[in-house]
């Protein structure tokens, strides 16, 4: 009888195990597929930003600082590695974008050529599309992580091989910060 | 963890009720049409022995075959059908400035919500209203109007069609898609069977001389029930798309903005397709359930209480307002500071 009942505990046992284990695997790959969409978002990002370049640089030449500080912060986010630094490089490029902006409204007539619109469309587009998959990968990784360090499903995260994935934080220097921006003057700051 | 609970939930009471609409359906119609063999067999078995006598139930037979033949259909084509009956066109390049923007904002939500891109459709209408429709998230599809392309700004925009995602995501497109398909169905078999019924009693009067002897009180019963049944179908069915749409639109307005962060963007979106108060032309009566705004704004839709409840199919626009303008305090009273929260950014 005692057989039997110990039989069933331990089965019952495993068949937690597997469950236990079988959500932290989904949850991981949750992480990883959340972390692949800001990816792609971002390569498109990078990918855009040559072309605004281009379009703008002939009619705002003398607003090479701006243009070159967009530059080198895609430069750097494109050689940027791991979340933490990925996050920090992708907001810089941010702001230098956002200066970028707010520089165009200076110049009605690049505007209305449609093309720095358009173009300012998908960036925009794009940006918001990297802070929703961003939302979304946080929400997942927080999920992840909170899953793992609970008892007890913490009992099977060795088993899983399953680490504390990091989050994307929004440092508040960067990306919170209005750029500040004079339009009274059409001269480059000496 | 409980959000997801929720959503599982809300999925699953979505797929719960669409089965048992197809089967309230079928049975319906099974009612209808057995119903009516019986009303005629009973009419019929005191008929002279040469005359005609209604035994084998055709009419049943064959309107239980066309029901589940609804249904299916309801189920395959009802996505295309509505869509269609709007006169809707899908944007597959786009090729306006306002097109570009609305396919991004759909990409931007589907990313929001995790949820594939569903089609983007444009309904040729100047008042503004959108809905959603599909039978799972795969296959979905959300349309607006050209109005509502015109009125709103992108924020407003975004709003909008994170409250039709939000449809697609917990499968509210499922079942109000498959309703739109049977109030339909209804309306037309109503209409149909009416005219069917009048040429019967002729038939009857001239045949049936059962009925001056005293007739058989069981088949007045189910005469007069069947009768009944096909009078008030298409009133209940109607009544049963607006009841289920109405609590719906409170809780997609909340998902919604739960995926772009802003509530204020939603309510003010609302505030326009309020104030803009000619009737959606192109929407019909038939799909109005599915819509983010009642197309044909009555005098029911800005009140609350029994009568509206249960003939608008939508809550006041009023009290959407108020619980998304409550959820947007609390959202900036928790970032501490109004507009600069994690949301996206976007452009004047």
């Amino acid at each position: 009888m005692t057989g039997i009942i110990l039989l069933v505990l331990v089965l019952v046992l495993v068949l937690w195990m597997i469950g236990a284990y079988n959500a932290l695997i989904g949850l991981k790959n949750q992480v990883a597929n959340g972390w692949k969409q800001i990816d792609v978002q971002l390569k498109r990002r990078h990918d855009l930003i040559p072309n605004l370049v281009n379009t703008v640089k002939g009619a705002m030449d003398f607003e090479r600082s701006t243009l070159e500080a967009v530059i080198s912060a895609r430069n750097k986010a494109i050689s940027a590695t791991g979340v933490r630094q990925t996050a920090q490089a992708e907001g810089e490029l941010t702001q230098a974008l956002g200066r970028l902006f707010a520089l165009t409204e200076a110049y009605p007539d690049l505007k209305a050529t449609g093309n720095v619109a358009q173009l300012q469309e998908e960036l925009t587009s794009t940006e918001n599309k990297i802070g929703f998959a961003r939302q979304l990968y946080n929400d997942v990784a927080t999920q992840y992580n909170t899953r793992q360090a609970t008892f007890p499903t913490m009992l099977v995260a060795g088993l899983a091989k399953a680490s504390p994935a990091e989050l994307w934080q929004i440092t508040d220097d960067t990306e919170r910060a209005v750029p500040a921006v004079d339009l009274s003057t059409n001269k480059p700051a000496p | 963890m409980s959000e997801d609970a929720n959503l599982f939930a809300q999925q699953e009471s979505n797929r719960r009720r669409s089965t048992w609409l197809v089967i309230g359906f079928i049975v319906f119609f099974a009612w209808v049409g057995f119903g009516g063999d019986l009303a005629l067999g009973l009419l019929t078995a005191d008929a002279a022995p040469g005359s005609y006598h209604h035994v084998v139930p055709v009419i049943g037979i064959f309107t239980t075959i066309v029901a589940a033949g609804i249904c299916w259909y309801s189920w395959r084509f009802g996505p295309r059908q509505v869509l269609w009956s709007t006169g809707a066109r899908e944007v597959t390049e786009p090729a306006s400035a306002d097109e570009r923007q609305l396919v991004n904002v759909v990409e931007e939500m589907a990313v929001a919500s995790g949820l594939p891109k569903p089609g983007v459709w444009i309904v040729p209408d100047d008042d503004p209203n959108a809905f959603a429709t599909g039978r799972d998230q795969a296959t979905a599809s959300i349309a607006v109007t050209e109005g509502l392309l015109r009125t709103l700004s992108r924020d407003e925009l975004q709003g909008v069609v994170a409250h039709e995602m939000a449809h697609v995501q917990n499968l509210d497109v499922r079942l109000m898609t498959l309703l739109a398909g049977m109030v339909g169905a209804i309306a037309l078999m109503s209409d149909g069977m009416g005219r069917m019924l009048r040429g019967t009693r002729r038939v009857g009067g001239g045949g049936g001389r059962g009925r001056g002897k005293g007739g058989n009180p069981l088949a007045l019963v189910v005469l007069v029930l069947w009768l009944l049944t096909l009078v008030l179908a298409p009133i209940v069915s109607r009544i049963l798309a607006m009841a289920v749409s109405r609590k719906r639109e409170y809780l997609a307005d909340a998902t919604g903005a739960q995926f772009t962060r802003n509530p204020m963007a939603l309510a003010s979106a609302l505030e326009k397709l309020e104030a803009a108060t000619s009737p959606t032309r192109a929407i019909t009566q038939g799909a109005a359930h599915l819509c983010i705004v009642d197309p044909a704004p009555g005098l029911l839709s800005a009140k609350e209480g029994f009568f509206a409840d249960a003939l608008a199919s939508h809550p006041p626009i009023r009290q959407r307002i108020i619980r998304l303008e409550g959820m947007g305090y609390q959202q900036a009273k928790r970032l501490g500071e109004p507009s600069s929260g994690p949301r996206p950014v976007s452009p004047a």
